[in-house]
């Protein structure tokens, strides 16, 4: 029993899609949690809290993580990426463009996870086989889709990417 | 790959050109959605707001002796604590449901246990506090003292003499009939339906040839991938808004206003986007707590599930046993079917029994036919529908006997099925007889397909097929379409969107209007909002609500021909407004355009609303709804893993509003049926304990697991809709189940009667046979 243990508040220092942020975290808090109810970026979803459903996807200093499972105490001097990092200005992201043309999301709670998996992907592999992109994606849930459009899409906007578009 | 086929019974109906409808264009919610900026329940965010948890039951069937919240309320940041005590006492003894009449406490007390808990999971209690780890704190200061009974785990023991009884106090003797009386006293056995069209006697003794098996099929959740929530703010004038995920505002409006004893009109809600329900997000779970405990604190409240919650104590859909017999002669015309049905409703009754005995034979002509279903309630979570309730596991068993059945009489799969086909006439299971539809024309795209045709290669490979019938709903829908001065159009409509709605009714609009779909803007009202609307499910909307877009769009139509008729001081009768160019027509060559007519309306009596509310089930005929899968898999004798080497789904889709997400629905449905088929189950100890309450032990199909979906929309389009929709969501679900299975024995000889087949039940399948 916790007992009402109480916490310390930290002062967390890190740069959230290209912009330095410093924010106060309880100690407890998840990264998921503190992107989400000290910073406000909602587009960070929680679909699990245990890392088995990939809707908290954050790209962390280069590495795709569940923002579930990282401690937001552990991010300090991090640089991280949320679905909110995606688009310039007016312009959206290749994939963020490519799920709304190929139909890629139905509900949408799944498709910042989703989206950020697949930016990991390409920033990894520019060049993915749909068997590539498959196993690199199940991480992530979709209970809508069947996957089939999603696949779609990410290979399409890997092909955007590379300058042969069709 | 994706192929529409139009059969030639709907080219001789003289299939309308569409400008609008059968495009794909992007949704109107899509950007919010891929930018992170949409509102889902749980990033509603209101100053002040305080943050919910719930304690819940560690046991499936106890009794609270006693519950002591005095150390969780003086833990410092708790503002307040809930238990059954701050529930009122329903107005109404009796509610009524979908499933007939039950007591109202029931509803209460499956939110908030009162004397007893009836499943692992359920609520006991609920804080709230200024963060969310002190509420979390919280709930291990409260104190909860059971006495712990035996647990009704399973269909046998519930069945048993001498079993737990569930409901013994006395409650259930309110509605009678509730449950079925063993030496005087209520049984776990809730509603017996009964179904006969003809009689089995005189069907069996015309057989040549009978089968009969048993099949079961595990509890399975819906697996939506937002878990539940529900936002409060009871205001000081008496006035509650609750904000929350739901497939429909004005159903929650109804359980809340009744759980809380409030006048509707008190009572707003206000539905926010949606991740994902398949049925599940139509039942109340956390917003009379929230809005209990906003009331205690005078602030908003708001409360989220963790996803081991919404596995433990939201709906899933039925554990089930089917046994089913049939009979046909040596040419293959089935002569006759008993099926008896056995489905778990969890705690309190209302399983989805009866859309399981109603579809079970849906897709054939079947003379003689005897239906028994059972409604059982177990300590588990209430089921709650999920994606054509009932139905996959009915028609599993009854797609595997006809495997079984076109072996044994040496026929081919499809050619069997086609030679029984359900037609327009063809009495119904319940009574009831087939209008147009189109079964025949999914079988025979199923029969010439080249992935039926294929031949396979490879050691351990199969192939199967499987039909499913589901029916959709009709019902209530409202909009109202506000003409702007620049001719573009504000449509609001009260059905929830959880998979592309606002496109697709946009899309609907339009083409009654003649404008592009580009100049509809496609909202979602809230119950103060807009006028009544059901909630979206049971494959309805696209049907229901567009067939109100319609009306709506018509009612637009008609009062621009009465402004356009004052403007040129003609009667209204001589204008005539034109969809093909969106153009108002009358004497003397006379026109003009809609959007120019609209740039004149101020000077005419104001701006324009056009509205319709409407009862679909009263002007259209409720289109019943086929689909067939063809199902290649490879079965892996060492590990008992089955992988699926190739897909295709057909299905008869009335008319595709927005092919994308028509074939979104379709694909999702069969991976869920996937799902079913091969992994997921609930898993539970004998003392009724889930193991396996997490998205890794529950095994949802993960991107890898599947390959691409091929689709094939066949039109038959619907006669009783403007634009001869059917409802494409539910069906798609049904026959991965059956379709699997008969693979899984064309590919190693193991008739699999029990799912999921999962790895451990294929290894043991072939033990059986000898066959490892």
């Amino acid at each position: 029993m916790s007992n009402g243990v109480t916490t310390q508040r930290i002062i967390i220092n890190t740069t959230i899609n290209g912009e330095p942020r410093e924010f106060l975290a309880d100690e407890r808090d998840s990264l998921l949690e503190a992107l989400r109810e000290r910073i406000g970026l909602t587009g960070v979803k929680e679909g699990c809290n245990n890392g088995n459903c990939g809707a908290c996807s954050v790209i962390l200093d280069g590495r795709l993580v569940n923002s579930c499972v990282v401690m937001a105490a552990e991010v300090e001097g991090s640089e991280i990426t949320t679905v909110e990092g995606l688009a310039q200005a007016e312009k959206l992201h290749p994939l963020q463009q490519a799920f709304l043309e190929d139909a890629a999301l139905q509900c949408g709670i799944c498709t910042p996870g989703f989206l950020v998996s697949a930016k990991a992907l390409l920033d990894h592999n520019p060049h993915p086989t749909e068997d590539e992109a498959r196993f690199w994606l199940a991480g992530n849930l979709c209970r809508c889709t069947g996957y089939d459009k999603i696949i779609r899409a990410v290979l399409h906007a890997a092909d955007e990417m590379n300058g042969n578009a069709g | 790959m994706t192929t529409t086929e139009k059969p030639e019974t709907a080219a001789a109906a003289g299939a309308p050109e569409y400008k609008v409808i059968g495009t794909r264009p992007v949704r109107p919610d899509g950007v919010d959605k891929v930018t992170g900026r949409a509102i889902y329940g749980a990033d509603v965010r209101l100053p002040g707001m305080l943050y919910g948890r719930v304690k819940r039951s560690p046991h499936a069937h106890a009794i609270i002796k006693r519950l002591d919240v005095s150390k969780a309320l003086a833990l410092p940041g708790v503002q307040a604590v809930l238990t059954h005590e701050d529930f009122p006492e329903p107005a109404e003894p009796i509610m009524q449901t979908i499933r007939g009449p039950q007591p109202t406490a029931w509803d209460t007390e499956r939110q908030m246990a009162r004397r007893k808990v009836l499943f692992k999971g359920h609520p006991v209690a609920a804080v709230c506090a200024s963060d969310v780890h002190t509420a979390e704190d919280a709930l291990d200061l409260i104190e909860v003292e059971y006495e712990v009974l035996p647990a009704v785990v399973s269909l046998d023991t519930a069945l048993l003499p001498g079993a737990p009884i569930l409901h013994d106090d006395g409650k259930a003797d309110a509605v009678e009939g509730l449950f079925e009386l063993v030496d005087g006293k209520p049984s776990n056995i809730a509603r017996r339906l009964d179904l006969t069209v003809g009689d089995i006697e005189v069907g069996f003794a015309e057989a040549d040839v009978i089968l009969e098996r048993e099949y079961e099929t595990s509890m399975a959740h819906q697996g939506y991938i937002e878990p539940h929530n529900g936002t409060a703010i009871w205001n000081n004038d008496g006035k509650l808004t609750i904000w929350t995920s739901t497939q429909g505002a004005f159903g929650i409006r109804q359980n809340v206003a009744r759980t809380l004893n409030i006048p509707l009109g008190d009572l707003r809600v206000v539905p926010a986007e949606i991740g994902g329900g398949f049925g599940a997000k139509n039942v109340v779970y956390l917003e009379p707590l929230a809005a209990l405990l906003s009331k205690k604190t005078g602030r908003p409240v708001q409360i989220t599930m963790n996803r081991t919650e919404v596995l433990e104590a939201t709906g899933p859909t039925s554990g089930t046993r089917s046994w089913v017999r049939m009979g046909a002669k040596r040419d293959g015309t089935i002569v006759a079917a008993d099926i008896r049905l056995e489905y778990e409703a969890g705690a309190y009754p209302g399983s989805p029994m009866p859309g399981g005995a109603r579809c079970a034979l849906g897709p054939y002509a079947v003379p003689h036919q005897r239906i028994v279903g059972f409604d059982v309630v177990v300590n588990k979570p209430k089921v709650a529908a999920y994606r054509a309730p009932g139905a996959p596991a009915s028609e599993f068993a009854v797609e595997s006997l006809l495997d079984e059945l076109a072996e044994r009489l040496e026929m081919d799969p499809m050619d069997l099925r086609l030679k029984n086909c359900a037609t327009a006439g063809t009495p119904r299971s319940d009574g009831a007889t087939h209008g147009s539809i189109g079964a025949r024309e999914v079988m025979e795209a199923v029969a010439s397909h080249p992935h039926y045709r294929s031949e396979m290669g490879g050691r351990d490979v199969g192939r199967g097929v499987a039909m499913g019938f589901w029916q959709n709903g009709g019902g209530e829908s409202s909009a109202y379409a506000n003409v702007h001065q620049d001719g573009r159009v504000t449509l609001v409509t009260g059905s929830v969107d959880i998979g592309g709605q606002r496109a697709a009714l946009a899309m609907q609009f339009a083409e009654t209007m003649g404008i592009p779909y580009e100049d509809v803007n496609s909202l979602v009202g809230d119950t103060d909002t807009i006028g009544f609307t059901g909630n979206t499910g049971g494959s309805r909307t696209t049907f229901a609500t567009g067939w109100a877009v319609y009306q709506a769009a018509l009612d637009v139509r008609a009062q621009m021909e009465q402004r356009v008729a004052q403007m040129w001081e003609v009667d209204p009768s001589e204008v005539t407004y034109d969809p093909k160019d969106a153009t108002l027509r009358g004497p003397e060559g006379k026109e003009i355009t809609f959007k120019a007519a609209a740039r004149r309306l101020p000077g005419t009596g104001g701006m324009i609303q056009g509205q319709a509310d409407i009862v679909a089930t009263n002007v259209g005929k409720v289109g019943a709804c086929y689909g067939a899968h063809i199902a290649d898999v490879e079965v892996d004798r060492e590990t008992g893993k089955v992988t699926i080497l190739r897909y295709t789904a057909v299905q008869d889709v009335g008319r595709a509003i927005h092919p994308a997400y028509v074939e979104g629905q379709i694909q999702g449905g069969a991976v869920q049926g996937i799902g079913m088929a091969l992994n997921e189950e609930y898993v539970y100890n004998d003392d009724g304990t889930m193991v396996n309450s997490s998205f890794l032990d529950y095994r949802m199909p993960v991107a890898n697991d599947v390959p691409m979906i091929e689709t094939v929309m066949v039109e038959v389009p619907n006669p009783g809709h403007p634009f001869g929709v059917r409802g494409v969501g539910e069906v798609p679900i049904v026959p991965p189940l059956g379709a699997i299975a008969n693979a899984i024995f064309d590919a190693v000889g193991v008739r699999v009667t029990r799912l999921p087949a999962s790895p451990r039940v294929i290894l043991e399948e072939l033990e059986a046979a000898g066959g490892t």
